[in-house]
């Protein structure tokens, strides 16, 4: 796809050197044409999809409201998502952002944590003897069942929430990262052996670079399951957050205020993922071409 | 005077409950500034002596002495430039270099005479115009080259070279032995090359090492190659003594100890 506009824009740019004396138009008819095709379906099939729903929820005894009739009551929350009247009643900005940082943090320590204990794994064939049956049998556990006994352990519901997503994301982290270690070429570890590296630094210098293509798979199964989780686990220990005000608008049959936040989590959690997959893209360019 | 030694060298792998050996009873003396080339059909274990010399497989028997040093761990000392180029993906031909300067010349030279010898050894190999280049962006003979420059740049007291040019066309693998013999001439190191080609062996090596076919394979003979060097891809084509030393290890490699049937592939 990318590769046809390129094209497409190659066309247009000669085109106007051509007619260079009377500066052709810098949007040409065929780049707009490429960028119609990709735009243009979606668009269409959104608005069948809309179309569809206003129908069949425009009987007065539907259970779901009509987009037209979410947009009109929920307009209050999408037109101010910044207001704050202190404790939980604040716009969707603010519970999005509580419930993205609880992810940052649950995230970025089972980053850390994951990669550290995947190499081990991989690493160290007693290391993946002993460790591994354990994480097979840990990482089946659904991610709300761990909720409760973080609560015992930790008496608060804001380190529970995060360790909710600590112990979701980490185990596809560990497994990805195992699996890339082990699949580091001999010959990188002869190169490092030649020349003398220490544990450290074959450790960031070979290691880290040549696993991470696996290393950011397991990141974005991560990033994906912890969005995943968060919700959930919002939703039970209440504060602010996303989860909780999707519970609370249940709670109060704000059915459309809990459509439009789940409008938001979707292309929140889709923008996580591009986020994680853009990242691997650009830190292992190099190993990928290879 | 015996720069490099190697003493009674067997080595034999042990895989689900069998033993085999690989190698016995190696012997061989290699002084300095000698280019040495093992020659033997494939599986015999050349590649295995030249890691023994690495320091990457360990001896079951006899051993190693550098500078009368016994060898038991890789070392820059005994650089490797190893069969298919094994360059980082994720670096650039420079930081390849680099990677290897930084860490083995550390305490040697300050970091301007580093980067200054990284840049004087891409400019031996001829590959100062691709420096910034990813080794995806390059030809494999180019990955040699760096290979070559990242082996170097280590000041080694052995080049190991595990046959550099087996994966590379016949033009290119040319080209390169021409480098290698011009480099040879000025830096005088003392290099074992694993190779399996026997044009190239007589044209490089000042000693050419025969092996017989494994298991258990051993030196079976060592051929002098009495030419002098500068030398001449096209003048030799007609010399005696060129002749003679092609005949001699095409004579031990097809006749002597031609592959056996069943192991020829």
């Amino acid at each position: 796809m990318a590769s046809s506009s390129a094209l497409s824009s190659a066309i247009g740019a000669a085109r106007d050197k051509a007619s260079a004396r009377s500066r052709g138009p810098f949007v040409t008819i065929k780049g707009i044409r490429a960028v119609a095709a990709r735009v243009i379906p979606p668009l269409v099939v959104l608005a069948g999809f809309l179309l569809l729903w206003q129908m069949l929820c425009s009987a007065p005894t539907a259970g779901l409201p009509p987009p037209s009739r979410v947009v009109s009551e929920a307009w209050d929350i999408i037109a101010n998502p910044f207001f704050d009247n202190g404790g939980t009643d604040k716009g969707l900005f603010w519970h999005l952002a509580a419930s993205l940082q609880r992810v940052a943090l649950g995230f970025s320590l089972a980053v850390v944590a994951g990669v550290l204990l995947g190499t081990l794994v991989g690493q160290s064939e007693w290391a993946m003897r002993g460790l591994d049956p354990i994480f097979q049998v840990l990482r089946t556990i659904p991610p709300l069942a761990w909720l409760p006994l973080s609560l015992a352990a930790f008496r608060d519901g804001q380190p529970s929430a995060i360790f909710v997503i600590f112990i979701t994301s980490i185990w596809p982290i560990i497994i990805n990262t195992a699996v890339g270690i082990r699949n580091i070429p001999q010959d990188y570890r002869n190169v490092a052996a030649v020349i003398r590296l220490n544990p450290i630094e074959f450790f960031f210098k070979i290691m880290l670079p040549s696993a991470a293509p696996y290393i950011f798979t397991g990141l974005r199964i991560g990033v994906g399951l912890s969005w995943l989780a968060i919700v959930a686990a919002e939703m039970l220990i209440g504060g602010v957050g996303i989860g909780f005000f999707i519970w609370d608008a249940w709670n109060s049959s704000h059915i459309s205020e809990i459509i439009v936040a789940l409008v938001y989590v979707g292309l929140i959690g889709f923008v996580l993922d591009r986020l994680v997959a853009g990242v691997g893209l650009l830190v292992t360019r190099g190993t990928s071409a290879a | 005077m015996s720069h490099l030694t190697l003493s009674q060298v067997g080595i034999s792998f042990t895989r689900a409950g069998k033993t085999s050996e690989v190698l016995r009873e190696v012997d061989l003396t290699i002084a300095k500034g000698e280019f040495v080339s093992i020659i033997g059909h494939s599986g015999c274990g050349k590649s295995t002596v030249l890691n023994i010399v690495a320091g990457l497989l360990k001896a079951s028997t006899g051993a190693v002495l550098l500078d009368g040093k016994e060898v038991n761990a890789p070392g820059p000392d005994r650089a490797v430039v190893f069969q298919n180029h094994s360059l980082l993906p994720w670096l650039t031909v420079r930081e390849n270099v680099a990677l290897a300067v930084d860490k083995v010349l550390a305490g040697k030279k300050s970091r301007t005479e580093r980067a200054e010898w990284i840049e004087h050894n891409l400019a031996l190999v001829n590959m100062m115009h691709a420096a910034d280049k990813r080794p995806a962006e390059i030809s494999g003979g180019m990955k040699q080259r760096v290979g070559i420059a990242r082996a170097l740049a280590m000041e080694p007291k052995v080049l190991l070279m595990d046959e550099p040019f087996g994966a590379l066309d016949a033009l290119t693998r040319a080209h390169l032995q021409d480098s290698i013999m011009e480099i040879q001439m000025r830096l005088k190191n003392t290099v074992i090359m694993i190779t399996h080609d026997v044009d190239e062996a007589v044209l490089l090596s000042d000693r050419i090492v025969m092996m017989t076919n494994g298991p258990s394979a051993t030196i079976g003979e060592i051929l002098e190659v009495p030419l002098k060097r500068p030398r001449r891809r096209l003048e030799l084509v007609e010399d005696a003594a060129y002749v003679h030393a092609r005949a001699a290890v095409l004579e031990f490699l097809y006749a002597r100890h031609a592959k056996p049937a069943s192991l020829a592939a």
